[in-house]
């Protein structure tokens, strides 16, 4: 006789720190779509470019100097894999958009080696990203977007761009390299947003 | 993190195209390099599978596949000669 467990879901899902389809894992897998760029920081420049044209820059000493924060937060990798609680410093976006005159909603990531990305302005905003340099207490590495990187720990990882190099905030969306490939243009892990439709 | 050849590319090409492509003459549209795909240096498979010409490291094609669906980015190729004989 089959023996039926009543009310058993078939999720498993136990943390609810974890969004829906994800895993938990303690490793920091390195995921990429391309060489790995290595940036000297002599030569490191991060570039915010308005919807006008205006352009400001900062290098590596400026970029230092700026306000920064330690912060602990949770990684998803579109995957499936997360990771909980992972220490960070960075310098919050409102450094950079802060005093800004602009009236664009929508920011195109752009990183060293090519890649992009996008998202809304308001997601760079409320303390919810930074520019992150140091991870776990040590120089970010350049297998991990060092020397410094993007973190919207509440978007899906592939936005949280490595070898960060420039921010361009636009009037219209812009969909970056994944996003142009099935991947989901916002990317919302607590709604499973990881194609095109879901 | 490391490449991998071309070869990689056969069964996701074969399951949306049906034809083998690797041994196809492929063109870059950045650098105009030709030859086959199967040289092409591979990345991936997560989150996509992501080929560079082996000359100037140009995205040629891009290929994301779920269980249920799958997209191509063929952007970086000029051209693709495939023998029919």
């Amino acid at each position: 006789m089959a023996i039926v467990a009543r009310g058993f879901t078939g999720r498993g899902r136990s943390d609810p720190a974890l969004p829906p389809g994800q895993y938990l894992t303690q490793d920091f897998p390195v995921l990429s779509a391309g060489p790995t760029p290595r940036i000297d920081t002599s030569r490191w420049q991060f570039t915010l470019a308005t919807e006008t044209g205006e352009r400001q820059s900062w290098t590596w000493e400026q970029f230092l100097a700026l306000p920064s924060e330690d912060v602990t937060v949770d990684l998803h990798c579109v995957t499936k894999w997360s990771k909980l609680g992972s220490h960070w410093t960075g310098v919050p976006l409102e450094e950079f958009l802060g005093e800004l005159d602009t009236s664009a909603e929508y920011a195109s990531v752009s990183s060293y080696g090519g890649y992009t990305t996008n998202l809304p302005v308001e997601d760079l905003l409320g303390g919810q990203a930074w520019i992150a340099h140091r991870y776990d207490g040590e120089d970010l590495t350049p297998e991990h977007g060092g020397p410094a990187r993007l973190l919207v720990p509440h978007l899906y990882l592939w936005k949280s761009a490595k070898w960060i190099r420039g921010i361009q905030l636009l009037i219209e969306d812009e969909p970056g390299f994944w996003e142009t490939a099935g991947y989901h243009n916002y990317g919302d892990p607590w709604r499973e947003q990881r194609y095109w439709g879901d | 993190m490391t490449h991998t050849d071309g070869n990689l590319l056969a069964g996701p090409l074969r399951a949306i195209l049906g034809v083998d492509l690797t041994t196809a003459q492929g063109t870059c549209d950045g650098c105009g390099a030709r030859g086959p795909i199967a040289s092409a240096l591979v990345y991936g498979p997560e989150p996509g599978l992501v080929a560079r010409c082996p000359s100037c490291e140009n995205v040629l094609l891009r290929i994301v596949q779920t269980a249920d669906r799958a997209w191509l980015d063929l952007r970086g190729l000029t051209s693709i000669e495939v023998a029919l004989a």
